[in-house]
């Protein structure tokens, strides 16, 4: 029988759904914390009781990231595979993913010093969208709407401690309506759709910022951008964030690595913690 | 079943189908506390770690 390990360095709603689902369809499941797991160059697959497969679910990007190279070291197949969550996690290297598989996706202008970034931003003219290129639930995401906030932000973000402050993603602003898609893609389905509304007072129309979800339908251009855009990036099981442009129709803006579901999971009709434990269970089988 | 919350010493309480990793919040001082053990009748808590940078998907 197979087994499926699920690592986590949180439990959240989706480690406990899909402990929960593997049981219920009888695959033997197991949930190991990484904050546990120490490796060593040394270290062979045999020291390890992970199970077959490994679904990577650490709350922590760099944590997950990085074990996830030492457990395909050690020879384990991990969803998602080390150079999956390597592009999902940086939005940079994921923009240019998305745009050289020609994938549409919201021009986007990449500048390596405050100076540099503020001329990408007076040419262009605003507003624009400064995103920190790694991070997550909207934090550190800035609606530029004036040139004397955008300097003061830029200055902000020079201040920093952090390297990665000083690369600086400036986005155009999607003329959209208040929402986004979310389409969660597991392998080559697209198991379920919904629109993520901006909670009250927000512009950003992440979950975790009080979004709202309401179930969208999987049409045949989005099911082929959502898989698209999970290809370009490796496959495996990935969160395909998409804008409806106005004019242009459906870009995709971003593909998350460790995906989260809880507001999917309150309107889809499908199981996604089931499809998902189904393709975690194929992939041990290859 | 409740547990001493190791900051302020109110009870926390412990939902049946808690399962270790998981988090829990004191409900008078809002300390977060990781479940770190887990037996039919006995919880070990630890603190819980800070919301990371790079926290989230």
């Amino acid at each position: 029988m197979v087994e499926v390990c699920i690592i986590f360095d949180k439990v959240r709603f989706e480690e406990k759904a899909l402990y929960d689902k593997a049981l219920e369809k009888g695959v033997k499941a197991q949930m190991v914390d990484a904050k546990g797991i120490t490796v060593s160059t040394e270290s062979k697959k045999s020291d390890f009781s992970l199970g077959d497969v490994i679904m990577q679910r650490s709350v922590s990007h760099y944590r997950g990231l990085y074990l996830t190279a030492c457990l395909e070291f050690l020879d384990f197949p991990v969803i998602n595979k080390f150079s999956t969550a390597e592009i999902c996690g940086n939005k940079l290297v994921t923009s240019l993913a998305l745009a050289k598989n020609n994938i549409p996706t919201p021009k986007t202008q990449l500048a390596f010093s405050a100076e540099t970034a503020m001329e990408v931003i007076r040419k262009t003219g605003l507003p624009l969208v400064l995103k920190p290129i790694v991070g997550s639930w909207g934090r550190g995401v800035f609606p530029l709407r004036d040139e004397e906030t955008a300097s003061m932000i830029v200055e902000m973000r020079e201040e920093n401690d952090s390297p990665l402050s000083r690369i600086y993603y400036v986005q155009e602003m999607v003329n959209r309506p208040p929402r986004d898609v979310r389409c969660i893609v597991v392998g080559e389905q697209v198991v379920t759709a919904i629109y993520r509304y901006s909670g009250e007072g927000e512009w950003r129309t992440n979950v975790a910022r009080g979004g709202k979800a309401e179930l969208a339908p999987v049409t045949k251009e989005l099911e082929d951008l959502a898989l698209k855009a999970a290809r370009a990036v490796g496959g495996g099981i990935v969160g395909v964030d998409l804008m409806e442009d106005k004019i242009r129709g459906l870009m995709v803006h971003e593909v998350n690595n460790t995906v989260e579901f809880r507001g999917a999971a309150t309107v889809s009709v499908n199981d996604i913690p089931g499809a998902m434990i189904d393709y975690a269970a194929g992939v041990a089988k290859r | 079943m409740k547990k001493e919350c190791q900051e302020c010493g109110a009870d926390i309480s412990i939902p049946e189908d808690a399962v270790v990793g998981e988090i829990v919040t004191c409900p008078d001082c809002g300390g977060d506390f990781e479940i770190a053990t887990k037996a039919a009748d006995k919880v070990e808590l630890k603190s819980a770690e800070t919301v990371g940078e790079d926290w989230g998907q």
